[in-house]
């Protein structure tokens, strides 16, 4: 075994070096689209990673990542930049896309910078919410104040 | 020379009628013009406002909605062919008129659609957003229509709307393989055109060719995924609708007051040259009755 390896070094590259996988060829670059109904935040812009909360976990996407399709749960959007910079958004819902092509779509139903947000408000919103719990009669109003306590439960842990 | 004035006096009354309308008639038709012009160009006014706001809100709802069709063009889906599957269009259009050609064209698309499905054997059913649409289609298609939305084009369409749509018509439980969106598209303040995107159901998308390289997906997410794809396309529809729509109301209303402007200046002519000859008439008679003295 240590013969067979040093006659490898010792002999020349005449057969065809070993090399780990080959890179992905033209997938150096992310397209990345970033939106909400009223607002764009991103459009085919080249960025070098995204981070992104699903209902599966969260999970941060660089360019030539694996096509896949996720949905989205409430939480923060970290977008880097390719100069380094991050920006941070709060998204309620959405789905993503990520196409063979390393382009990404991020559709959020409502996304806003986290600047935006005042924490103060989440947490009032938030118990409310918990109160309306104990009210909360049938399967559909629970749902919805279950997502409403979901959500503001996100906006205070991003804004912590 | 008595029977010549008594004649000229009864011809006077007989002349009138036969000959032109009276000053009356053309006075009350120029005032009922002026009325008209005032309201198609107050009308054009708020349209302009109106797309505007829409053309201004378009933006971003393009490039959400192109983000939406994305995966379906890049994925390149598309239903089985041969298998008679069951077709759904949308018609996206509005509930009030006044607007040219824009309910009709959509309509007119709808129609060739259903001729050329149903011709090869398919099922389709249609909902359509926008009453207009269902008093265009009721006549000649009243058994495709599955679901009509009122109350639709005072307002700007939000997201919220283009949920509500999206979720009865999930309700109605059609089982539909694939289908279209059909609106007109804005191309510019003169011109639109009438376009459609596709819409597939979740087991067409999870059993296309493509859907392989797309990794770790379960019946969940991709349920949970096409609905909100289903919403996204219907909302761009509806926002792509709505701008056309006001930019045709423009159009339409300039091009009214336009022509009442025209019938205006026209009638003017008429009644001062109207007025001028029964000047001249009286003033005939006036002077052949004081040389018959």
């Amino acid at each position: 075994m240590m013969a067979a390896r040093f006659l490898r070094r010792s002999i020349p590259v005449l057969r065809h070096a070993r090399c780990y996988a080959d890179a992905p060829s033209g997938a150096s670059q992310m397209s990345f689209t970033f939106a909400s109904p009223t607002q764009v935040y991103f459009k085919e812009a080249s960025v070098k990673q995204v981070d992104v909360p699903t209902l599966t976990g969260a999970f941060g996407i660089l360019p030539a990542h694996v096509p896949t399709l996720q949905v989205l749960r409430p939480g923060v959007v970290t977008v880097f930049n390719d100069d380094g910079s991050a920006a941070k958004f709060f998204v309620s819902s959405g789905s993503i896309t990520v196409n063979a092509d390393s382009s990404v779509q991020l559709l959020a139903e409502e996304a806003f910078p986290l600047d935006q947000l005042d924490v103060a408000a989440a947490k009032a919103n938030l118990e409310k919410a918990q109160s309306e719990m104990a009210s909360a009669s049938d399967e559909a109003a629970r749902a919805e104040v279950q997502i409403n306590i979901d959500a503001n439960e996100a906006i205070v842990k991003a804004l912590e | 020379m008595f029977a010549r004035t008594s004649a000229l006096v009864f011809l006077p009354q007989c002349g009138q009628v036969r000959n032109m309308v009276t000053l009356k008639d053309i006075t009350i038709r120029l005032k009922s013009i002026k009325n008209i012009q005032k309201i198609t160009k107050s009308m054009k006014m708020v349209a302009a406002a109106k797309y505007a706001r829409a053309e201004r809100q378009l933006k971003p709802a393009r490039v959400y909605g192109n983000g939406a069709v994305a995966l379906y063009e890049k994925a390149e889906i598309k239903a089985p062919e041969g298998v008679a599957n069951k077709h759904l269009l949308i018609g996206v259009s509005s509930d009030r008129g006044l607007c040219g050609a824009v309910h009709s064209n959509v309509a007119k698309a709808i129609k060739a659609k259903i001729a050329t499905l149903t011709g090869e054997g398919k099922e389709v059913m249609v909902v359509n957003v926008g009453d207009k649409l269902r008093n265009i289609l009721q006549r000649t298609h009243g058994n495709y229509l599955l679901l009509s939305c009122k109350e639709v084009g005072r307002k700007p369409p939000t997201f919220t709307d283009a949920s509500i749509v999206a979720t009865e018509l999930l309700n109605m439980g059609y089982e539909f393989d694939q289908g279209a969106v059909i609106y007109n598209r804005f191309r510019s303040v003169i011109s639109y055109k009438t376009d459609e995107k596709p819409i597939f159901s979740i087991d067409t998308v999870a059993n296309s060719e493509n859907m392989g390289i797309y990794d770790d997906i379960d019946a969940d997410v991709l349920r949970n995924y096409q609905e909100f794809a289903l919403i996204n396309i219907i909302y761009f529809g509806m926002k792509e609708s709505t701008t056309s729509e006001q930019s045709a109301r423009m159009t339409a209303m300039d091009s009214a007051s336009k022509n009442a402007s025209e019938m205006i200046d026209k009638l003017t002519l008429t009644f001062n040259r109207t007025r001028q000859a029964v000047i001249t008439k009286e003033l005939i008679e006036i002077i052949s009755g004081a040389a018959a003295l």
